[in-house]
């Protein structure tokens, strides 16, 4: 069945079986391969996209449950051209080794820091507990996380 | 004689970024926006898709495979059965141990997940759906789930494919000196055992296996895309395998999500897909989901230990006694060196001083899948650190002493080093004393434990679990260690170009760990050429030289040294032509980080950038145009990490539940090339090593079904779990290595499971228990209670 999804602002209308996930239409039919697939089971996160502006796992969602709604995808992160102040984290910080999942976690931390601008550790903790990592122990993802904050709070 | 130190400054400036520089991670730019290029992102012209069919069934003999409806599916191109690949002689391949492993199964399926059929199609999705309609009928078979009944007399024989095998038994192996090792016990005052269960666990790497097969039907040319911390090594397999000409084959390893382990073995999706992407003529693409990685690929641990401690009334240590047995499952496919069949496992000595030790191993095949990777560990270091860090806290509460002063009394002190360990080790350089001071200054030790005193009395349950580990890392010296007789030496390429930027090459590959940060730093180090004007290229089999990859931390230890040895011919070379330049000789020139500059007369100066352009344009009569060369590495010695680790925990007598209030870790992996990244690997290990501890198992039923085959089951920490970790460090640089680093990416795997499980014992220990085995459950914790209830 055809469907549109907009994606990091861009409509795309695509031809789907009713039993394709989402994470493959955007992996395989957009191209947009900053999205990974980890568990399939919506256990370990790596699938996170934003739809209509929420975290969602991409893996357990078909594709035509997104018709008509608005998905972002880390590809949408930066802003005119300039890294969006969590990718910067997540450098400055180290939040990051094999970067899996960190396409993931860049995007539910953005979440977290738009609606709590000030997040406490265990905030933050809270916020990226559906999302697995197996390099960082997670002591330098909840660095950028709030390092991100700071920048953001800072520059506004 | 070694010497430990406090940090001292970089010689470069932060601009250049040599070692000591929290230089930002030059990779790291595509991966925060999600430009990394992992083998699933990987898409040729005409790719088609295979989807495995596996056993359900532990062990069984396959009496028919009918792949008819499979292939009446519309879209479906090929299904490929094991007698397929037998007319080809590709039914069974070699494994890195030295075994034979079945591809896709002919006659026996003998673990649960086994692959038996290959199912290719024009889409993924129609693969599955094919998959799915393939029939296998299997006769079943009593399945031998543990090693002990594998060992027993009338055990059915699990590899009758081999032959003459008339037991269970993969290997049998010792080390040390047994007759001193029984004088030693008949001498001491007491003798502390422990019998533990290192239970099996995963390395699980967030993205899992996969290959990308392209056999062009023209040239003959094989272009293998795979997972693969060892890609060198994983070609000359390939080469031994298919039969194919070495130099028709490319490995390329692309960003690899993850490996711990997990992608050192080859695995039979890889070879099933070469084979049909050559039959075929078109590429073809396998990837696991995550329920096949859990129930197929590379296992780890699964040691049954029996420890024994001879030691003197006074606290000291004679002599240690080890027998294990390892559950290999049913084929020995792990990578182990040649001359040591239970990989260093004998470095369980730790980090103590004691004249005598005997290890006995044995591995027993079983029908479970393929175990015994070293996860994220240096050849079964860990499952040795955990046993002898368990038996010295035993021993200590036997003698009434405190854990840390028991430590302290047998520690291998500084004037011992080179120290050699009664099982054949040498040890390179360690100060243990001054770390576990470290440690205990950071936690408050003897507060914790006037805290603990009260506890007791209100009722209130804690503890405080210390390990001191000493690894073995760096495989490594060519005489001693090989993988199917590939020495493990390792490389690095260097070129600079007429502009002075230069370009790395490494027989090692990533799986996270910032090579292409930390070796640019080392080239800089050597040539002040700026870390970030150095790429770095790895994981492609044509265009880095020969090296057998990244795990054991012997990337840093081999190839690190390596790229320190070919910066330093490069810079003899840039000598001759700096000496050409100034018109002096190369004898009165000297070399600050970054330039030469004639003796005496600093204003004479050429810069490195100055030298690499005139390499290209205004070399010497005589002289080889260019600066580049080549440094295969073979160490003299292994590297010898070691740590203190202390952990809190406060348990909840009721329920069982522990917590970690704090864990301090104190790590001395020699010098440090880029601080931050070293943080970044003791962090990770740290989790891991909780992981275990405390969650981490995949268990088996009578059948033989995996119990723990997704992540529902199988538990890995969130962020929420995970403790809060504090480092510290001291640095006692490798004698032997060119710049003193040892080695890093395992030491907090290996080091931690026996803090946090000594902590929980060590909040129990005042009502008598000694063991509990990992994982530490809850449940596990309030048996042990009610069992030493008065």
């Amino acid at each position: 069945m055809e469907i549109t999804i907009s994606v990091n602002g861009t409509d795309n209308t695509v031809d789907v079986e009713p039993r394709m996930l989402l994470v493959d239409v955007l992996r395989t039919r957009l191209g947009l391969t900053g999205t990974h697939i980890g568990c399939d089971t919506t256990s370990c996160g790596v699938c996170t996209v934003l739809l209509d502006g929420t975290p969602v796992k991409s893996c357990t969602l078909f594709a035509v449950q997104a018709d008509g709604r608005a998905v972002k995808t880390v590809e949408g992160l930066k802003q005119n051209g300039d890294l969006h102040p969590i990718q910067a984290a997540f450098k400055e910080a180290h939040g990051l080794q094999c970067g899996y999942c960190t396409p993931a976690m860049m995007l539910v931390g953005s979440v977290l820091i738009e609606e709590n601008p000030d997040p406490s550790e265990d905030d933050i903790r809270w916020a990226i507990s559906g999302n697995l990592c197996r390099c960082t122990g997670y002591i330098n993802i909840v660095k950028a996380i709030r390092l991100a904050a700071e920048t953001v709070a800072a520059s506004s | 004689m070694t010497t430990t130190q406090h940090h001292h400054a970089p010689i470069t400036t932060p601009e250049v970024g040599g070692i000591g520089h929290n230089v930002r991670r030059i990779e790291d730019d595509r991966f925060i926006q999600g430009a990394g290029n992992y083998l699933d992102d990987i898409v040729l012209p005409r790719m088609l898709h295979m989807v495995l069919v596996r056993s359900p069934l532990a062990h069984a003999t396959i009496n028919s495979i009918d792949t008819s409806a499979a292939e009446a599916l519309d879209g479906v191109v090929a299904v490929v059965t094991g007698e397929m690949l037998a007319g080809y002689n590709l039914a069974w391949m070699p494994t890195l141990s030295g075994d034979t492993q079945a591809v896709l199964a002919t006659d026996k399926v003998r673990f649960q997940g086994q692959e038996v059929a290959a199912v290719i199609a024009t889409d993924p999705y129609v693969a599955r759906d094919g998959a799915e309609l393939v029939m296998v009928d299997y006769e079943p078979l009593d399945a031998i789930v543990n090693p002990m009944q594998g060992l027993e007399p009338d055990a059915p024989i699990i590899r009758d494919d081999l032959e003459d095998k008339a037991d269970n038994v993969a290997y049998e192996w010792e080390a040390g000196d047994a007759g001193a090792t029984a004088e030693a016990f008949a001498t001491a005052d007491r003798v502390v055992t422990i019998e533990t269960h290192y239970p099996r666990s995963h390395p699980s790497p967030l993205e899992t296996c996969g290959v990308v097969a392209d056999v062009s039907p023209v040239t003959g040319q094989a272009t293998i895309y795979m997972t693969s911390q060892a890609p060198h090594a994983h070609r000359t397999v390939f080469a031994l395998v298919a039969g194919l000409p070495e130099h028709n084959i490319r490995i390329i390893s692309p960003d690899v999500g993850g490996g711990f382990g997990n992608k050192v073995p080859v695995y039979p999706g890889y070879v099933v897909a070469t084979a049909a992407s050559l039959v075929l003529g078109a590429p073809v693409k396998w990837v696991e989901t995550r329920t096949e990685n859990l129930i197929s690929t590379g296992f780890a641990r699964d040691y049954y230990m029996k420890g024994e401690l001879a030691v003197t009334a006074e606290g000291k240590i004679l002599g240690l006694r080890v027998d294990m047995v390892s559950d290999q499952g049913a084929f020995y496919a792990d990578a182990q060196p040649t001359k040591t069949r239970a990989g260093l496992f004998h470095i369980v000595t730790g980090s103590y001083d004691y004249p005598a030790a005997h290890v006995t191993t044995k591995g027993v095949y079983t029908n479970k899948a393929p175990g015994g990777v070293a996860y994220r560990c240096s050849f079964r270091v860990t499952e040795a650190s955990f046993l002898i860090e368990r038996l010295v806290q035993n021993a200590a509460y036997e003698l009434g002493m405190d854990p840390a002063e028991f430590r302290k009394r047998n520690f291998i002190q500084p004037d011992q080093f080179p120290y050699h360990s009664p099982t054949g080790f040498v040890y390179d350089s360690g100060d243990y004393e001054t770390a576990l001071d470290m440690a205990m200054d950071m936690i408050g030790y003897e507060k914790l434990r006037a805290e603990q005193a009260r506890a007791r009395a209100e009722g209130r349950l804690m503890g405080i679990g210390i390990a001191s580990f000493t690894e073995v890392v760096g495989a490594g010296p060519s005489g001693e260690y090989d993988i199917l007789g590939l020495k493990m030496f390792d490389s690095a390429e260097l070129r600079v170009h007429p502009t002075g930027k230069a370009i790395l090459k490494l027989g090692v590959k990533t799986q996270g760990q910032g090579h292409e940060t930390t070796f640019a730093q080392i080239v800089a180090e050597e040539l002040g050429i700026p870390a970030t004007d150095v790429k770095v290229v790895h994981g492609d089999t044509d265009n880095t030289p020969y090296g057998l990859g990244t795990y054991a931390s012997r990337s840093t230890p081999t190839a690190g040294a390596a790229t320190s040895m070919v910066s330093r011919k490069l810079r003899s070379k840039a000598r001759e032509i700096a000496a050409h330049l100034l018109e002096a000789s190369p004898e009165d020139l000297e070399w600050e980080v970054g330039a030469f500059h004639v003796r005496g007369s600093p204003e004479s100066s050429v810069t490195i950038q100055e030298v690499a352009f005139a390499a290209y344009t205004n070399h010497p009569p005589g002289m080889e145009a260019g600066l580049e060369g080549v440094h295969y590495y073979d160490p003299p010695n292994m590297t010898y990490p070691f740590g203190s680790y202390i952990v809190v925990v406060d348990l909840d007598s009721g329920t069982g539940e522990w917590k970690v209030r704090r864990m301090v870790a104190v790590d001395d992996c020699g010098v440090r090339i880029n601080p931050m990244i070293v943080d970044g690997q003791i962090h990770g290990g740290l989790a891991e090593g909780f992981a275990m501890s405390n969650m981490q198992w995949i268990t088996f039923d009578e059948a033989g079904n995996c119990i723990g085959s997704n992540f529902m089951d199988y538990l890995v920490p969130t962020a929420w779990e995970t403790p809060r970790f504090e480092l510290g460090e001291t640095v006692t640089p490798s004698p032997h290595h060119p710049i003193g680093a040892k080695g890093v990416g395992e030491s907090a795997t290996v080091g931690s499971p026996a803090a946090y499980v000594n902590a929980v014992i060590d909040a129990l220990a005042h009502i008598g228990v000694r063991n509990i085995d990992m994982p530490v459950l809850p449940d596990r914790v309030w048996q042990a209670i009610r069992d030493h209830a008065e």
